[in-house]
């Protein structure tokens, strides 16, 4: 049985469709993320989970049980559904251990505390028990939410852009630090972001959203190397779209020369398309190969990442390792490097 | 329950359309034309004062570094406790012919009657003073709080352009702050309409006088009650005027980080000048009569406290009390249901019984004793033809109908205080709190209350030395021979018995510093919270 199931879910506020036709599931102790641009409706799916929101249409089924329907609504304090939010949302007045066991009011003295003890351990905060949620900092204050959240053993745990608050540096490192906690509490959860990188870091899977549809449920790997459509191309990773014409089954003509490689989708000899280019596709060769010059560069630590223009006028990124002898408005020979190209077929003029 | 709170403003309202008799065509034909002009003239005189004295105070204080700033900004709050009539009339004694200060001259230059000019406090310009120097705290309290959360950035950008501080001053800080100094001045005028007290003292006909004189004096209550709704005309404007500019403020709100601004440092002339305008009100407005009122409570003050000045205390903690609790419950009645089922039918419910406090108090005491009167009749001649016993008169002229009075003057009060401590419970946290499994009723208990306790405080303590200090209301509607201390001493006053009232006036100053003093330290604590984020 799987830990949760959305099918169908349709989810309007008044007359305005929020989220359409909206399919995933989760196994048991999987994270999933919901990842896509503000707005496209990820937060509001979210909401529907916990309770917060009833869907116009479609099934939430947890555990085997369904949360909605024409009679039936489990309310939110009913569902047994943990959540961690962007502004963290720790009760001011109470000290971390209370903020911990509000949760578990209920639960008999002993069992309380020692839970609480357990889950202080286990974000490595137990000197901070008696302290209150002001005199923490951003990250221990997400990680004391985190734990207050799983205290009562959720069946699930819902985390709404968790680190968005929190400084670029202590995002990720808390991102890899929750999911091995998650993994460590045999947690099922669902985390919504619009940050890939943290997408990448936390969920086993990854469901793309864009205007309240999804785009496609798939890993990490598969998103970036084989995207479904142009957004998902165009959202993960890094890249360009380079114009060219279909010429044969498996070949592309480009600015760069011809590109070779299986094809996902048929295409017919002539249709225009797009080629997606990641920037370690480009590679550097001699003055004989295809020119581009280079009308922008920026540090990458590692190497540099040029801005190039082709003959045609198209743009593509190309990573450079090394200390970056190329300037701007010299003409480099490049050439591509694509085992398995992503084609996308251009809309026609005037269609959008 | 809304509903019931708006009856006595529909009642004006409706009104109008209730056919005229002899006395209204007669008050139309002489002396509403001079109400009006007079009411307008005082609006408009409290307005300009009121706005040059509180929005340089709030610059001086906010923007600039003088000696004594950071007493100022605090001491510039306490005029907002002294209640208008009561500074009149202590104005009134020490300004007045026979007064010590006119005494004085004649006794050191020799003048007699007449030899010499002295301005007459008992006039328009006067009440214009008087009511000025205690109101216009409103519009300090408003725009400085602007000025201080505007944002630095654009403060600073204006500096870098070669602004000096009065170009800053005039083409940066005043336009980004006009909403809120136009939330401030509506404050103002709707007080300034509401006035009785002053008034009546100085003898000018303004509506709130002219509403008395025809319930007492002429006893046509449907005259009253239609002049009555011809001052909610104005206070309708007033409501709109204070609604628009407060949508707008919203929208100018500045960025999120408060950086602080380096102040003007102000030396020599300049600082002294800054300390002389921040002093001449507080000095006017509090000092001066709280002073002179002393010196009369020690001459008096045995002679008064006896046992009626026990019970007029009773009396007045009473009323205060109870109204503040009433208030403040139906207050987190309406707030925490607005917040939980935010439908039109809440807010227009919420807006309508909140418009009470922009209704003059006068007004709401005609339109509560009108139903009331109908109700007491009907439930009368029902317990007659029932069960042969008359009911006699079970709301009106009791206690009931002033306290009903008073909870539908002062909600706004309480629910404002209310709402803005329900608005800084962010949404999450509620969320939080249900997702952990309370139902919303625990989530109020466990989550809100505790969160709002220094609000729900705030609100009490306003709305209890509002209803102390409450005159018309109090004075139409209370039963015989029921005094409070607002009442006393302002009949004492009205006797020419000054000194006497003093010692009713220091009660009610005292009791309304606390809130004051108490505001006034939130206000500096939340600065210093946002300073360490």
């Amino acid at each position: 049985m799987k830990r949760l199931e959305v099918k169908q879910l349709d989810i309007s506020y008044g007359k305005k469709q929020i989220v359409f036709d909206v399919d995933f599931s989760l196994e048991e102790s999987q994270i999933g993320c919901l990842l896509g641009p503000s707005g496209c409706g990820k937060t509001t799916a979210l909401r529907a989970i916990a309770g917060f929101e009833k869907p116009t249409k479609g099934e939430i089924v947890l555990n085997g049980q369904k949360l909605n329907g024409s009679k039936t609504f489990v309310e939110p304090e009913k569902r047994h559904i943990g959540m961690v939010f962007q502004d963290i949302a720790l009760f001011p007045h109470l000290s971390v251990v209370d903020n911990l066991q509000f949760g578990i009011r209920s639960w008999p003295r002993p069992q309380r505390d020692k839970r609480s003890g357990e889950l202080l351990e286990l974000v490595s905060m137990s000197q901070f028990e008696k302290t209150f949620p002001h005199e923490l900092s951003g990250g221990q204050q997400q990680r004391i939410a985190l734990a207050r959240a799983i205290a009562p053993k959720p069946s699930l745990l819902l985390m709404d852009e968790p680190f968005s608050s929190l400084d670029v540096e202590l995002r990720e490192q808390l991102a890899r630090e929750v999911r091995l906690i998650l993994k460590q509490e045999k947690m099922s959860a669902i985390l919504v972001t619009h940050d890939q990188d943290e997408a990448f870091a936390m969920g086993d899977y990854i469901c793309v959203m864009h205007q309240g549809r999804v785009q496609q449920t798939d890993t990490a790997y598969n998103l970036y190397h084989n995207p479904a459509n142009r957004f998902v191309g165009e959202f993960i990773g890094e890249g360009a779209l380079l114009p060219g014409v279909i010429a044969d089954t498996d070949t592309i003509t480009t600015d760069l020369g011809e590109i070779t490689g299986h094809l996902m989708e048929s295409f017919k000899h002539g249709d225009t398309v797009d080629v997606l280019i990641r920037p370690e596709n480009v590679i550097v060769a001699g003055a004989n190969d295809n020119q581009a010059v280079i009308t922008a560069r920026y540090f990458r630590g590692s190497g540099y990442l040029y801005t190039l223009k082709t003959s045609g006028g198209a743009e593509l990124l190309c990573l450079i390792p090394g200390s970056g002898g190329l300037q701007i408005d010299q003409s480099i020979g490049v050439r591509l490097q694509i085992d398995l190209p992503v084609v996308f077929k251009r809309p026609s003029p005037g269609t959008f | 329950m809304a509903l019931i709170l708006s009856v006595p403003i529909l009642t004006i309202v409706s009104s109008v359309f209730e056919p005229t008799g002899d006395n209204w065509q007669h008050l139309k034909d002489t002396v509403l034309s001079e109400y009006i002009g007079n009411s307008l003239l005082l609006i408009c005189g409290v307005g300009s004062c009121a706005l040059l004295i509180g929005v340089s105070t709030a610059w001086l204080t906010a923007m600039c570094r003088f000696p004594g700033k950071n007493l100022f900004v605090w001491l510039l709050l306490l005029p907002m406790a002294m209640p208008a009539y009561i500074v009149a009339y202590t104005y009134t004694g020490m300004f007045d012919f026979a007064g010590p200060v006119q005494t004085a001259i004649r006794d050191w230059t020799g003048w007699g009657y007449r030899d010499y000019y002295f301005p007459q406090i008992r006039s328009m310009s006067g009440a214009i003073a008087m009511l000025s120097l205690v109101l216009y705290p409103y519009v300090y309290l408003l725009a400085r709080s602007t000025f201080l959360e505007q944002s630095v950035g654009v403060m600073e950008v204006s500096r870098t352009l070669d602004c000096g501080p009065w170009t800053v001053f005039y083409r940066v800080a005043l336009p980004l702050a006009r909403p809120a100094i136009a939330a401030g001045l509506s404050l103002v005028l709707m007080e300034t309409l509401a006035d009785y007290g002053t008034v009546s003292y100085f003898g000018l006909g303004v509506f709130t006088t002219g509403i008395f004189r025809t319930w007492f004096g002429l006893g046509d209550y449907t005259a009253a009650s239609k002049m009555a709704a011809v001052l909610l005309l104005f206070v309708f404007a007033l409501i709109i005027l204070e609604r628009v500019s407060r949508n707008k403020a919203q929208y100018h709100n500045s960025s999120g980080k408060l950086t602080r601004f380096s102040e003007y440092r102000l030396q020599g002339f300049k600082a002294w000048g800054a300390f002389a305008t921040c002093s001449i009100p507080l000095f006017l407005g509090f000092l001066l009569p709280a002073a002179q009122l002393f010196l009369w409570a020690l001459e008096t003050w045995s002679d008064m406290v006896d046992e009626r000045f026990l019970e007029l205390i009773r009396n007045s903690f009473l009323l205060g009390f109870g109204a503040a609790v009433i208030s403040v419950l139906l207050a987190l009645f309406l707030g925490y249901g607005k917040r939980i089922l935010p439908g039109k039918t809440t807010i227009v419910s919420i807006r309508t019984a909140s418009i009470g406090y922009a209704v003059p108090g006068t007004v709401i005491a005609v339109g509560v004793i009108i139903p009331f009167a109908w109700l007491d009749g009907r439930i009368d001649s029902f317990m007659q033809s029932s069960i042969g016993i008359s009911s006699g008169l079970i709301l009106s002229g009791t206690i009931v109908a002033v306290m009903f009075a008073y909870v539908v003057r002062f909600l706004a009060v309480s629910l404002q205080a209310v709402e803005s401590g329900l608005g800084k419970i962010k949404p999450s946290m509620e969320v939080a709190a249900r997702s952990l499994g309370c139902r919303p009723l625990e989530t109020l208990f466990k989550i809100h209350i505790p969160l709002m306790k220094s609000s729900t405080l705030t609100a009490l303590m306003i709305v209890f030395v509002d209803v102390m200090k409450e005159l018309p209301a109090t004075m139409i509607l209370r039963p015989f021979d029921f005094n409070t201390l607002a009442v006393r001493a302002f009949e004492l006053a009205s006797d020419e018995r000054l000194a006497d009232s003093s010692t009713a006036a220091l009660t009610i100053i005292f009791v309304g510093l606390a809130p004051v003093i108490y505001l006034s330290k939130i206000i500096s604590q939340s600065r210093l919270e946002q300073g360490n984020i």
